[in-house]
């Protein structure tokens, strides 16, 4: 066999688009474009109209998805490195956005009730924020890692007493900060008609694609995701880069934790980010990435986390009760998974090739 | 069919795709005897084993039973029920249920349990076998060896006349491999019919009455256990009659530079894998090997070398210099590569490209922070599959598609490209096949004469003998001698792996 067939082929864009993972998200993302663009076009309009403040700011219903997906597209990426390192996920992070959001709330408000001004600087607030989520996440990791449980199983542990922790931080009272620069983080910045959240989302993409390039941590993560055995014997520590993928998530978690607050300015623990860790999960699973660790492609859960929001900012348009909002969610959910399983897209792809076949079979014939 | 025997196979053929794994294999086992199965890697001894148990299901030739006759074995339900039982390497019982109702589980005849009478007759049945323990314990409170014979006293229970020990021995020490012993005696007594496969040549001697020996697919013979001595028996294993291996001895590479400082020498090592402490070193430019049987202590070994089982004690030193090797990491920071003897397991990252596979080791050496751009990456892994003639699709096919053989350059690729002072290579010759053996043995020899160091493992005495230039040898988990220059014939490997002149006519 002669050797000159090494570079990769020169597959069409459309060939290489197709085999790679993030055709699902996108295939969900036309779909329910499509979806809205028979059964109301007017769902794509965007507004611009001045706010309560006298600011100018967008609107409209793409304004929202881009908006209220961040938080959950933050967290999808240090979800989908959870996932290809450990082979499981963390379904801790609604909690742990509850702990860091109160340790921020706390740092802001310096133990009292109100305050109409920050006690300390924000930055500091945000940093303890981070160490204190990054901290928890620590906590998970060495259990996954070092422990070998599971980590549904370890992240359990913070995920029934997150909320309470939370709530010990703050002396079980619900602080409010009336500082508008709060505001700031979970709504716009005066001036800008973008939402901050989505700014902020970006900014994270942007980092997350610059530690990818200038780092190795795609290759060990997926190394030790596929085979742990054999990771070690090529010299890498699997133990700790599964410990730092959790670290990771714990950032993940302080920075969707500061939009969180900074959207109400104040902390409901018994009910922020409620159900997130399930939405972060499915945002992982949309964007075709293996639940059971290896390859993975945060660009594909990103987009998965805001097909999940696009979803539910559908379902709310068609004044779906709040309430039965979870059975239609589940209902759509269910068939994008079944409709991205391997086995149905296998099944898809023999019945695409079978059609083309018996067409260039009648084309031969005629 | 003959009165005393138990169990006959004859003509037993199995051809998988591609492979004739059995070919013409005759067996007989006697009532009241203890039985080895032996031969090499790949020989046939489980197919065979598989055959009989309805594992597989033959594709030519009859099977033979006491008082049934002619019987067809299609499922491992049929094998138990016509008494053919087998205890396997791996226990299989339930650890967390007790002694008793693993002996009899899923053999209730009623729907209902009558715990009493259960444990009773457990309890006798266990005494009856002279087991030391209570049948209402749990089985996972009990030794390895004690499971392994609550599994045998299970398969005893169930009337078997045909008993088959797979390798029970592997994960026993001295003392739990007496007790096995014991109890395979008294069954012999009562008359039941024991095959026993190992690879534990001592084992043999001690416990067998008769050998059947097979070889690549095929039928060497049968003996009994005095008219085989073990380096006879060990020929056979390997297929080569002591006659025509005195002239076998090629120009080997002539052992040099022993006044040079040693690359790698390391003193009193051993792991957490149970090797005997050994001394080890070798030279710039030299290519020498560990040999002895599977199950010999040989990969164990290099494992040590390379830090990649738990380093239990032992010093190394690197050009003279004091170093610590404990782990990979550190044994490929002081220029150590290790091809592992398990390709699937311990080599390739099966859905990680090609190309990522091969800059893997390097990636890592290089550190978390200085990634290869896809230029260099693309030039390296383009470079080395050209240098070894792999055979890809491209460089972004999973790693995990490729042939075993081309998957073994791949990981090859892996270590030539950190360009290590010091190489192990474990078995990279199995399953491959001539034309990749032939060259990768060229490639060591290349290697060598520019001054890289390597260790060569293999099943096959042939290609050792071709490559090294100083074998080690190893027994029972011990290394038990060392062959350099004129030393290097078949006759005397073979003869230091048998254990020296002991059984020898």
């Amino acid at each position: 066999m002669p050797n000159n067939n090494v570079q990769p082929p020169k597959a069409s864009l459309w060939a290489r688009l197709t085999r790679h993972q993030i055709v699902i998200p996108i295939a969900a993302l036309l779909l329910l474009t499509i979806f809205n663009l028979i059964a109301d076009p007017s769902f794509f309009n965007i507004t611009l109209s001045d706010n309560s403040n006298g600011d100018p700011v967008l609107g409209g219903n793409l304004i929202t998805i881009i908006d209220n997906g961040s938080e959950l597209a933050i967290l999808a990426i240090g979800m989908t490195l959870v996932t290809a390192a450990s082979g499981g996920q963390d379904i801790s992070v609604g909690a742990a956005i509850a702990i860091s959001g109160s340790a921020l709330l706390r740092v802001l408000c310096g133990g009292e009730r109100t305050v109409d001004t920050f006690k300390n600087p924000l930055i500091l607030a945000f940093l303890i924020a981070c160490l204190v989520s990054m901290a928890f996440g620590a906590f998970n990791g060495v259990l996954v890692a070092f422990f070998k449980i599971q980590p549904m199983v370890a992240t359990l542990i913070l995920f029934t007493a997150g909320r309470n922790i939370a709530c010990w931080i703050n002396n079980s009272e619900l602080p409010v900060v009336n500082d508008e620069r709060l505001g700031y983080f979970g709504n716009y910045i005066p001036g800008i008609p973008i939402p901050t959240p989505f700014l902020i989302a970006v900014a994270c993409f942007i980092i997350t694609f610059l530690i990818m390039k200038f780092t190795n941590i795609s290759l060990y993560v997926q190394s030790v995701g596929i085979n742990e055995k054999s990771s070690r014997l090529n010299g890498l520590n699997p133990e700790l880069i599964k410990l730092m993928t959790y670290v990771l998530l714990g950032l993940c978690v302080a920075v969707a934790a500061l939009i969180k607050v900074g959207r109400i300015s104040q902390i409901n623990y018994s009910v922020i980010a409620k159900d997130i860790e399930m939405d972060a999960i499915l945002a992982v699973a949309l964007g075709g990435n293996a639940l059971g660790g290896g390859k993975f492609s945060i660009a594909s859960s990103v987009l998965g986390a805001y097909v999940i929001q696009f979803l539910t900012t559908t379902l709310y348009k068609f004044e779906v009760n709040a309430a039965a909002l979870p059975a239609f969610k589940a209902v759509v959910v269910i068939l994008l998974v079944v409709m991205s399983a391997p086995t149905v897209r296998e099944k898809f792809s023999r019945l695409g090739r079978k059609l083309k076949k018996s067409k260039t079979a009648e084309a031969g014939n005629s | 069919m003959n009165d005393d025997s138990l169990l006959e196979m004859r003509g037993i053929c199995k051809y998988f795709p591609g492979v004739k794994a059995l070919q013409n294999v005759d067996f007989t086992l006697r009532k009241g005897e203890i039985h080895a199965l032996m031969g090499e890697n790949g020989a046939g001894k489980s197919t065979l084993i598989k055959v009989l148990t309805g594992v597989h299901v033959k594709d030519e030739g009859d099977i033979f039973l006491k008082d049934k006759g002619k019987v067809q074995i299609r499922s491992p339900q049929e094998a138990q029920n016509n008494g053919i039982s087998t205890v396997y390497q791996e226990i299989t019982l339930c650890p967390n249920l007790s002694v008793a109702e693993n002996i009899f589980i899923g053999r209730g005849k009623g729907k209902f349990v009558k715990w009493r009478s259960m444990n009773k007759k457990a309890q006798e049945l266990l005494d009856s076998l002279g087991i030391a323990i209570r049948a209402n314990q749990q089985l996972a409170s009990c030794s390895i060896a004690v499971q392994q014979m609550v599994a045998i006293a299970r398969a005893v229970d169930m009337e078997c006349s045909v008993l088959i020990l797979d390798e029970p021995t592997s994960s026993l020490d001295e003392n739990e491999v007496a007790k096995l012993f014991t109890l395979m005696r008294q069954l012999k007594e009562r008359g039941v019919g024991i095959i026993f496969v190992t690879h534990f040549l001592d084992q043999v001697y001690e416990v067998c009455d008769r050998i059947t020996v097979l070889r690549d697919g095929t039928l060497v013979g049968e003996y009994k256990i005095e008219n085989l001595p073990r380096l006879q028996l060990v020929s056979k294993m390997l297929g080569k009659d002591l006659d025509d291996m005195a002239d076998i001895k090629e120009a080997a590479p002539v052992y040099e530079g022993k006044d040079t400082t040693p690359v790698y020498e390391g003193k009193g090592l051993c792991s957490s894998e149970g090797i005997n402490p050994f001394d080890f070193e070798i030279h710039p430019g030299e290519v020498n090997g560990f040999t002895g049987l599977l199950g010999s202590g040989r990969s164990e070994c290099v494992r040590t070398i390379f830090g990649a089982d738990k380093v239990t004690g032992g010093t190394v030193k690197m050009d003279g210099k004091p170093v610590k090797i404990t782990k990979p990491r550190e044994a490929m920071m002081n220029g150590i590569g290790y091809l592992p003897e398990d390709r699937k397991r311990d080599g390739i990252v099966g859905d990680l490209s090609v190309k990522d596979n091969i800059i893997l080791a390097l990636q890592v050496k290089t550190g978390f922070f200085k990634p290869f751009s896809k230029a260099k990456a693309l030039e390296f892994a383009n470079e080395y599959i050209k240098l070894l003639d792999i055979k890809t699709a491209s460089v972004n096919t999973p790693i995990k598609s490729l042939s075993g053989g081309n998957q073994q350059k791949v990981i090859l690729a892996r270590w030539l490209l950190t360009h290590p002072k010091y190489l192990i290579l474990d078995e990279p010759t199995r399953g491959i096949d001539i034309g990749t053996k032939t060259d990768i043995q060229k490639l060591v020899l290349k290697l060598a004469s520019e001054g890289m160091s390597v260790t060569f493992i293999s099943s096959e005495t042939d290609e050792m003998l071709r490559t090294c230039s100083r074998l080690l040898v190893m027994r029972d988990r011990k290394l038990v001698g060392e062959l350099t220059g004129d030393q290097l014939t078949q006759s005397a490997v073979m003869n230091t792996i048998a254990g020296g002149e002991k059984n020898a006519e």
